[in-house]
């Protein structure tokens, strides 16, 4: 299983702030999933972390992975 | 006498390990910059200025309004209307008259960026909106300036130390290996659409005024290449550690021309072609024949039922997120949109055009608060 967790105003989409889901063999095929499962995340803007590093391309997911979703925060 | 007032004043610091005669010496020859003086501003400069930092700069071009004061709690009911900046000004001399604290009661632009930046040593952006965060990111790094960066959005808060100067002479990354492109205003909620739970920038303006002096000290290891993000709610911390995005640097003007013709406010706007904004006067006298949709979400106060029943509204809500998958209910409609504070329901408009060109469509300028501020509801 594959832990994916959601920071900010992402949980106004997914209306959790974590979700378990089955191994996903890449990012690319995790943002899709979730953007299935949650479509008002398809216009959202976030950054994406796997097991705590944050990643810029593609990149594989291993079995027991957390994966994060951060949008950016304005307010001050 | 004045060495005996500082060992007095800063015996408790001074005594730390690590800290010293030599670390206080070296906060009396900092020179630090803080943009904002808000919720996330007003602790900063309250740490910065009891530590005893030499020089400090403030710039804000806001006055203190009555909504500032459940959180922004250097400010009082007296203080409404006055120039944040001279308000904390004057508290701060109180709190320690040694700390020589300059202001602008300015918006900060790129010309400031480019005149004042190279005076300080590090930049603390405690701004509140995308526009001034990527346009004093940027200058940080044309100019190869400290940011220190901190950011609040309903009960989460994000700190993280951006362009520091690593060992190996390259610099840590900055805002733009996060996020290259910057969010369209009303794409993500700020602290007025959104909410923000009071004490939450107090926690994240204290975590920024931590890394500034652990950055001019030397203490420690700062958050840099280190996103720390914080939840108010569940208490959970999650430190995510950052790199360099390649595409990050085709988005950084790379000359001070390039930077000073970069329009920041356009790029943070939201593609308006088309769309008109309307005020309540405009809207209640020529535009209820239009259907009124609130795109806000259900938790967001105050509903609208009675006071669309009692102008005879035609209406119905429509959150903003289901908005996409129900915009073909809206097609060929006549539509005013309406949100908390104005800027999502620009979004929406922006929407309906795109998917129904022939529908007259508008925007609520300044959404329920201005209803709010009208007296209608």
């Amino acid at each position: 299983m594959i832990e994916v967790m959601f920071f900010g105003q992402l949980t106004d989409s997914t209306g959790v702030s974590s979700v378990m889901v089955e191994e996903v063999a890449n990012t690319d095929m995790l943002i899709d999933m979730m953007k299935m499962r949650y479509p008002s995340l398809a216009s959202s803007k976030y950054m994406v972390a796997v097991n705590n590093t944050m990643v810029t391309e593609n990149t594989i997911i291993t079995p027991g992975s957390k994966v994060a979703f951060m949008p950016p925060f304005s307010g001050g | 006498m004045e060495q005996t007032n500082d060992l007095n004043r800063y015996q408790r610091q001074l005594i730390l390990k690590g800290f010293g005669m030599e670390g206080q010496q070296k906060l009396r020859q900092a020179k630090v910059l803080v943009i904002g003086a808000g919720g996330l501003g007003c602790p900063i400069m309250q740490y910065l200025v009891a530590a005893g930092i030499g020089h400090i700069g403030l710039a804000d071009n806001d006055t203190v309004s009555l909504s500032n004061l459940h959180r922004q709690i250097l400010f009082g009911s007296d203080d409404i209307h006055a120039y944040k900046v001279d308000v904390v000004k004057r508290k701060m001399f109180s709190l320690n008259s040694d700390v020589n604290v300059r202001t602008w009661n300015e918006r900060w632009t790129q010309e400031h960026c480019m005149q004042h930046f190279p005076n300080y040593d590090v930049i603390i952006d405690a701004t509140d909106n995308f526009a001034s965060r990527y346009l004093i990111n940027d200058a940080c790094v044309l100019l190869g300036k400290p940011l220190v960066f901190g950011a609040v959005s309903q009960f989460d808060g994000q700190v993280a130390v951006f362009n520091q100067l690593q060992e190996d002479g390259s610099r840590s990354v900055n805002y733009r290996d996060l996020f290259p492109v910057p969010p369209a205003n009303g794409e993500l909620l700020n602290c007025s659409e959104g909410g923000v739970l009071g004490v939450l920038p107090g926690t994240i303006g204290a975590m920024q005024a931590t890394e500034v002096i652990k950055l001019i000290t030397g203490l420690g290891k700062t958050l840099s290449n280190r996103l720390w993000n914080y939840n108010a709610l569940s208490q959970d911390v999650f430190i995510m550690q950052l790199v360099s995005n390649p595409i990050s640097h085709q988005n950084i003007p790379s000359s001070e021309e390039e930077f000073l013709s970069t329009d920041y406010e356009f790029l943070c706007s939201i593609p308006r072609i088309g769309i008109k904004e309307i005020d309540v006067l405009q809207w209640k006298e020529n535009f209820l024949d239009h259907l009124f949709v609130d795109i806000r979400e259900p938790h967001e106060l105050p509903r609208l039922n009675s006071f669309c029943s009692s102008l005879s509204l035609e209406w119905m809500e429509l959150p903003l997120s289901s908005l996409e998958t129900n915009i073909s209910c809206l097609n060929g409609r006549n539509v005013v949109f309406v949100c908390q504070a104005g800027m999502r329901s620009l979004m929406a408009a922006d929407m309906l055009m795109k998917s129904s060109p022939g529908s007259r469509v508008f925007s609520l300028k300044g959404g329920v608060h201005m209803l709010a501020e009208k007296k209608l509801i």
